[in-house]
């Protein structure tokens, strides 16, 4: 089978998975160029391809004239399980499947495809989050430093003041570090 | 399908008292020609009639058919053809939609690389004021001499196998004596991504909607030589395709989308409108272009090359006047017809009557026939007729669909029933 995916971690993650239910015969192709002559050499059974990937067009071209690679439907068309179709719309993956292929092979390619999408969904949110919050300590860091050094105050009567002020006007404390780092560089020379 | 009935009597509801409001989800590509979505959203029409429009950005047409198929779209932004090839049952997943409303004609274009319009000037002597035909035939002459010189074919690309772009790419190429399936190489690149392919050689040309084209320009990379005005002025652009079970569990929200596009639509066409709809247009959620260049496109005026040149294209963009918004059972057949030319699908009777089942007059009939929007008494007319001349000169006329087709002297050669 192939993946077509330009995210090489998303890839691995994917390839993983696939090893650990057994499906060793998976190539990735990154990207868009040469994927026709990519696609004719591995004559995949199954392409998996995520569904916010503008190659999905490329994709239904390639069906439609070539005659290199035997023609995959979107797994869509069969309507048979409507919960694995949601639930791959919902996670953004979708999959071409080789005619008369049976649904049996394809349901738990297109399951691991939906789980590692997912995971790495979740993966990438937590990554933002830890990034998100090393930014929001450093900002807090920076404000009490600032405050300590023109208020004269030791860092936790800094802290205590950012605080203070965030209860009393009902905002986050990161917010109120941020105004203070921005009021400062404004007054900079 | 409902069109009587609940459908007839429905701006006359929304005069009462206050109405629980409707969502409606509408899937899109970032384009210009979706401009009346725009404007129901952001200037109140859908509001009016008791909808919110949410408008939800995509990235390839696939998507599009295959959220509607799904439900995650009521209503979507689609190319004419592909309600038409969805009752076809053509491509991947061909979930049968159709249209009632056309949201445009117009706003595209086919763009040559400068590197390729150098070598037509070189070997034809072109001053740059040639029209689309005298272009094209300079680019034959090209496509022979890189054939006799045993130089790799052009590669051309366009965004969607069921799109006008393909069909107009594939029209202008012919008439200037070029096959498109043999002396060129035609494949697919997504709108967005039309440009960049451009600036890395990897196409020569592509024929996409608006902003790209100019874009390309602007960036001194491409060389507009034709618009779809010049091949087909009343050629159909995108549509409104909608959820065959979504209409008909909604058919009193469907009627009030029409009407609420219908005003849209009007409002669209108004020059006084242009500029808060390019500042609408700008933003990031829908094209995202500079609003000054969206002004430009709207208002036809645009730079054709590198060096400065500029054009002024007559109903460049055109969202309501003159039927712009009618589902003509006409120009579903001619779509066919290029479908048949091309061997995409092959001609039959049973085929005919599903391309009538893709485009719904009926429909719009009902919902405005008896507003003040101007209805046509019928579904299908004479394609190509005077004004609306194709760039190859030949009307179509509906009713003979295989001698149309046989009348091209280029087509495909995988269609035995036209063949024979």
């Amino acid at each position: 089978m192939a993946i077509i995916e330009e995210n090489s971690i998303r890839a691995a993650i994917l390839v993983d998975g696939l090893r650990e239910a057994g499906i060793v015969d998976v190539e990735v192709i990154e990207t868009m160029t040469n994927m026709l002559r990519r696609l004719s050499t591995i004559d995949p059974d199954v392409i998996i391809i995520g569904i916010e990937n503008p190659s999905r067009d490329v994709l239904e071209q390639m069906f439609q004239v070539s005659k290199l690679v035997s023609r995959p439907v979107a797994m869509f068309v069969d309507r048979s399980d409507g919960s694995m179709i949601q639930a791959a719309v919902e996670a953004g993956v979708s999959a071409y499947v080789v005619d008369g292929l049976r649904k049996e092979r394809v349901k738990p390619i297109v399951d691991m495809a939906v789980s590692r999408f997912n995971a790495f969904d979740r993966l990438q949110r937590e990554l933002l989050e830890a990034r998100s919050e090393l930014a929001s300590r450093k900002v807090i860091e920076r404000a009490k430093g600032i405050l300590m050094k023109t208020r004269q105050l030791s860092e936790e009567e800094a802290y205590g003041l950012l605080r203070q002020t965030a209860m009393n006007e009902k905002r986050k404390l990161v917010d109120i570090a941020q105004s203070v780092v921005t009021a400062a560089s404004l007054l900079e020379k | 399908m409902q069109q009587d009935g609940s459908v007839n009597d429905t701006s006359s509801k929304t005069k009462g008292g206050p109405i629980p409001e409707r969502l409606v989800r509408v899937g899109f590509i970032p384009l210009l020609d979706m401009a009346v979505l725009v404007a129901a959203a952001e200037q109140g029409f859908a509001r009016r009639e008791g909808i919110r429009l949410e408008l939800i950005k995509d990235v390839s047409w696939s998507n599009i058919r295959d959220r509607l198929a799904f439900r995650q779209f009521d209503v979507a932004h689609m190319l004419g053809p592909m309600p038409i090839a969805s009752q076809l049952h053509l491509g991947s997943n061909p979930y049968p939609c159709f249209t009632p409303f056309a949201l445009g004609r117009g706003g595209n274009a086919i763009t040559l690389s400068v590197e390729l319009y150098r070598e037509m000037r070189a070997l034809v002597g072109l001053d740059g004021s040639e029209n689309a035909l005298g272009n094209g035939l300079a680019l034959k002459q090209v496509v022979e001499q890189r054939r006799r010189s045993g130089r790799k074919p052009l590669v051309f690309a366009m965004t969607y196998p069921f799109s006008s772009h393909n069909y107009e790419f594939r029209f202008w190429l012919a008439a200037a004596g070029i096959n498109p399936d043999t002396d060129v190489t035609m494949t697919i690149v997504p709108p967005p991504l039309t440009v960049d392919a451009m600036t890395a050689q990897a196409i020569d040309g592509f024929c996409v909607n608006a902003p790209w084209n100019m874009i390309a320009v602007e960036k001194g990379i491409g060389r507009m030589v034709a618009t779809k005005a010049d091949i087909w002025p009343s050629a159909p652009e995108k549509v409104l395709g909608v959820s065959p079970e979504w209409a008909e569990e909604n058919p009193e929200t469907l009627s009030r989308l029409i009407v609420a596009l219908d005003a849209a639509a009007r409002w669209c066409d108004d020059e006084q409108n242009h500029s808060d709809l390019a500042s609408m247009m700008s933003d990031l959620a829908y094209v995202g272009v500079p609003s000054e260049m969206i002004l430009r496109l709207l208002s036809g005026k645009l730079t054709v090359d590198p060096d400065g040149r500029t054009r002024e294209v007559r109903n460049y963009m055109a969202f309501h006047d003159q039927h712009a918004n009618f589902p003509w059972i006409s120009q579903a057949l001619w779509i066919y017809s290029q479908m048949i030319r091309w061997g995409q699908v092959s001609y039959d009777e049973a085929g005919l009557s599903r391309v009538r089942a893709a485009y719904r007059p009926d429909m719009y009939r009902a919902v405005l026939g008896r507003t003040g929007t101007a209805v046509p008494p019928i579904d299908s007319r004479i394609e190509g007729a005077e004004t609306e001349k194709f760039i190859d000169g030949r009307s179509f006329m509906s009713d003979d669909i295989p001698g149309y087709v046989k009348g091209f002297d280029i087509r495909s050669s995988a269609n035995p029933a036209v063949a024979e």
